[in-house]
């Protein structure tokens, strides 16, 4: 249940980032590999960081988890590092680094001052190519990962419910299988699947380089160029994915646990993202601005309605995210007060989505949540490292960098009519998932 | 050799270099301000706490100050609860209260155009917070909630027990989130005291970072400060003589994977071996892919995904901790091989090239610190709170370079007490010993 909060918040917050105008400068590399600089010059650092267009919805089926293991796979040694090397080496230059893995993207970044920059390109380019996996490394490596899996999902009963929400949410589409994937599979992971991965997936061509901070485009370009373009273009790559089938009819998840001490209740419905919108429809503008209207902390509809007003619910929010190469989610959740049914909180929600669905929403509402959500453009370009997430993120998933600049225009552009016609084509019963997580004694 | 001594310079001067200096800014009313100018974005960053937190709190109030952070933003002066937020949304002003165990702090980040207008609500939520029932009563709702699921949550189980067996009596031990009952026994003259009492003139420390210029932050901190009490009522938390209770305490929680939490003594942040402990807590499980427990735990063995060391510094005590999570079978053995290799470390000690490797790390990643105004505010926040002096940016990494390995063996030999690990699990452990 916090876990669930958390997330929410988190990826509430990494997407008011994309509020930004970041003045990026983009070239590609002979190769095929794209580059993007977003200066900044406050200290002498820079953000390097390379984004690969593979994710965990790109796995073969029965091997979940592979893009996931992969990544932590990526520390540990190529021709021309021993394993862990390339950490030790990065530390010793004062430099942090980690990596990531989504559904649809892995990326891997450093932080290292400004002149240590051409050192970790090259050990990043090493590694896209010259990676020699042993069984003397994977092994412990999935112990590794087994516990990341417990620590994550299997100590939450949050983080559990999460991950069946998922299994129902996509009918055929492999988002709904989490991304770490099912302790089971990552067991059965082989040397051998490991290595096709990385000669499927890892190539110039399907990744994007984004460097932010203190340097020039006449300083980056021979850079890349020396290390990135050296490497030898890949085939051409296609993301096949099984696609959604209509949906005939809602779905309800409950678990009860003893862990939960306050119950709570999650509704999420298919909504489009920017890449599933058709042509001409700003959709996924229009539920951003819906987002901060009834989702956008304590003054927001729900917050209001259900913790102010009803007094039924502690907590109350929605959260949508376009960000996604296919299909996207939109989710409204609250949480119980203590001693109020789930029953008549479920209730409540229900009431304030018919009422959003008969009436929709107002002018002033729009234009209120239109000011609020482009402002957040000036303090998303104040901190470093912000505007390289946003920009890989939208590139990794094929939107352009015009896409990501233009954001505070068609946030701009959008009516009330658009707000009103987008939730009316997302909330519809037979697409969504209704969760409950409820204490054990509830159970009866 | 010039290349080696350029790195060096590099590093050594990199914050005082790229940034502006920092300015002890006072205002015309005696309100004194540490700030970094920078004008890039129209964005101000304001950081400030007054000494004194969550450990204040009264017995059988536990959560006051907690209640207070989030209640003084929930309406004051001529705003109502939502007319106060609304305001703010209306502002894209960020405007928070924290209570941490030594310190209540808080932080407002605006756009510039909205400076003063930000600075009015800071002021009203300082001197005349309303706490209305209903939003009191929401949010101590909130609070209790939150305690009530942190019951289930094995990390703060692990920390919460682990602190009654190191402070016994003391406050400290009750952790700074509070207490269901403490929530529940606050009223709202415990609320309206509290600001009274606990914030004035005598215990504020301000940070500031942005589009603002030293006359500006003047009148600035006269406009929202100035009006505070001129001192706060007296701090008299006791002292504490922390104990280590070497028998392991579990908690039985039914999760897969346990909680570890140990301890032992920490170091006091103006020691003069304080840098030295500092590498040496770098080397041992500080640095966060290139340390020996990290190597040993999760790289040889697979025993967790993470392991970690820290130093922590609270005004009456100071720890040393070493965290982990590990399936329930092999619980013991990751209790095992973080006792050898503290053991290992006090007999044998570290090398040389660990020592150089700890200090180009923690002198090169010193700039990476300075990534937005909002950091850079509680940065020279920070070093007030730690009464460092105001050249600190340009000295500290002049500090850790002075560092020698046979300080950090030294230190190594003295501090390290491998059989003095207080621990504790949260989970269902199998086979301990």
């Amino acid at each position: 249940m916090r876990l669930v909060l958390f997330l929410l918040g988190f990826a509430v917050l990494s997407l008011r980032a994309e509020a930004a105008v970041f003045n990026p400068q983009s070239f590609t590399l002979k190769n095929g590999m794209q580059v993007v600089l977003i200066p900044n010059t406050r200290v002498p650092v820079v953000k390097h960081m390379v984004w690969y267009r593979v994710g965990s919805a790109d796995e073969p089926a029965g091997k979940s988890g592979i893009a996931h293991f992969f990544e932590h796979l990526m520390f540990k040694g190529t021709k021309n590092l021993a394993p862990g090397e390339f950490s030790k080496i990065v530390a010793k230059n004062g430099g942090q680094e980690n990596a990531f893995t989504s559904y649809d993207y892995t990326a891997y970044f450093q932080t290292v001052a400004k002149d240590r920059l051409a050192l970790v390109m090259k050990m990043e380019a090493d590694r896209m190519t010259n990676l020699t996996l042993t069984s003397e490394v994977i092994e412990p490596e999935r112990q590794v990962i087994l516990e990341e899996r417990r620590q994550r999902t299997d100590n939450s009963p949050g983080a559990q419910l999460q991950e069946q929400i998922g299994t129902v949410q996509y009918m055929n589409h492999p988002y709904r299988i989490p991304v770490i994937g099912w302790a089971h599979e990552i067991k059965n992971l082989s040397l051998e699947d490991l290595n096709h991965f990385y000669k499927k997936w890892y190539a110039p061509n399907n990744a994007v380089l984004v460097v932010e901070g203190d340097i020039t485009l006449e300083e980056l370009r021979p850079l890349a160029e020396k290390y990135y373009g050296a490497i030898p273009k890949g085939g051409d790559y296609t993301r096949l994915r099984p696609s959604e089938p209509p949906a005939h009819a809602d779905r309800r998840v409950i678990k009860r646990d003893a862990r939960v001490r306050q119950d709570n209740l999650q509704r999420s419905y298919l909504a489009p993202s920017y890449r599933t919108a058709a042509a001409g429809d700003n959709s996924p503008y229009a539920l951003q601005v819906l987002e901060n209207i009834i989702g956008g902390g304590a003054t927001s509809r729900l917050y209001r309605s259900l913790v102010i007003d009803q007094k039924l619910a502690d907590s109350a929010g929605f959260y949508y995210s376009p960000n996604k190469y296919d299909q996207a989610t939109a989710t409204f959740w609250v949480t119980a007060q203590n001693g109020i049914a789930i029953e008549q909180v479920e209730k409540a929600l229900q009431a304030e989505i018919d009422e959003l669905l008969e009436k929709g929403v107002t002018q002033d509402e729009v234009m209120r949540a239109q000011k609020t959500l482009v402002n957040e453009a000036v303090f998303a370009r104040d901190n470093l490292g912000t505007a390289s997430q946003v920009l890989g993120s939208a590139l990794a998933i094929d939107l352009s960098v015009d896409q990501v600049e233009s954001w505070p225009e068609a946030i701009q552009q959008v009516t009330r009519d658009d707000v009103n016609k987008a939730l009316r084509a997302v909330f519809k019963d037979q697409y969504s998932v209704t969760a409950l997580l409820l204490r054990k004694e509830d159970a009866s | 050799m010039r290349y080696l001594f350029l790195f060096l310079f590099t590093f050594i001067s990199l914050p005082a270099y790229a940034l502006a200096p920092v300015q002890e800014v006072t205002s015309n009313k005696g309100i004194k301000a540490w700030l970094i100018e920078d004008h890039t974005n129209p964005i101000v960053a304001l950081r400030f706490s007054f000494k004194g937190g969550a450990a204040l709190d009264p017995t059988g109030k536990e959560g006051l100050a907690r209640l207070a952070s989030a209640t003084m933003d929930e309406g004051a002066g001529e705003w109502s609860s939502q007319a106060f937020q609304s305001r703010l949304d209306d502002l894209s002003t960020t405007l928070r209260f924290e209570a941490g165990m030594d310190s209540f702090s808080g932080r407002v980040l605006t756009l510039r155009d909205n400076l003063d207008a930000s600075a009015d609500m800071l002021r009203a939520a300082l001197l005349s917070p309303r706490f209305d029932a209903e939003p009191v009563e929401r949010i101590r709702s909130q609070i209790l909630a939150d305690l009530r699921q942190r019951e289930e949550a094995p990390n703060t189980l692990a920390a919460l027990s682990l602190y009654k067996s190191v402070f016994g009596d003391h406050p400290y031990a009750r952790g700074s989130r509070g207490t269901l009952d403490g929530v529940k026994n606050i009223t709202r003259d415990d609320l309206v005291r509290f600001t009274k009492d606990r914030l004035g003139k005598d215990n504020l420390m301000v940070g500031v970072s942005g589009d603002i210029t030293p006359d500006e932050l003047k009148d600035l901190l006269d406009r929202i400060f100035s009006d505070l009490p001129e001192t706060a009522a007296a701090n008299d938390l006791p002292n504490v003589i922390p104990t280590f209770d070497t028998a392991v305490q579990v908690i039985d929680k039914a999760i897969p994977q346990s909680s570890i939490l140990l301890a032992q003594s920490g170091i006091d942040r103006h020691d003069p071996d304080f840098y030295a402990t500092y590498v040496l807590n770098y080397i041992l499980g500080g640095g966060s892919f290139a340390s020996r427990l990290y190597e040993e735990v999760r790289e040889k063995r697979g025993l967790v995904y993470s392991v970690y060391s820290y130093l922590m510094d609270y005004d009456k005590a100071h720890l040393w901790l070493i965290g982990a999570g590990t399936q329930n079978a092999r619980v013991q053995e990751t209790l095992d091989v973080i006792a050898t290799e503290w053991a290992k470390a006090k007999k044998e000690g570290v090398t040389r090239e660990e020592v150089e490797n700890a200090k180009t790390y923690l002198t090169g990643s010193f700039a990476l610190r300075f990534n937005s105004s909002d950091t850079i505010a509680a940065i020279l926040l920070n070093m007030q709170q730690d009464d460092l002096p105001i050249d600190f940016l340009e000295t500290r990494n002049q500090q850790v370079e002075a560092v020698s390995f046979e300080d950090v063996n030294r230190v190594a030999q003295k501090l390290l007490t491998p059989d003095k690990l207080v621990r504790v699990v949260v989970g269902q452990p199998e086979g301990l010993k």
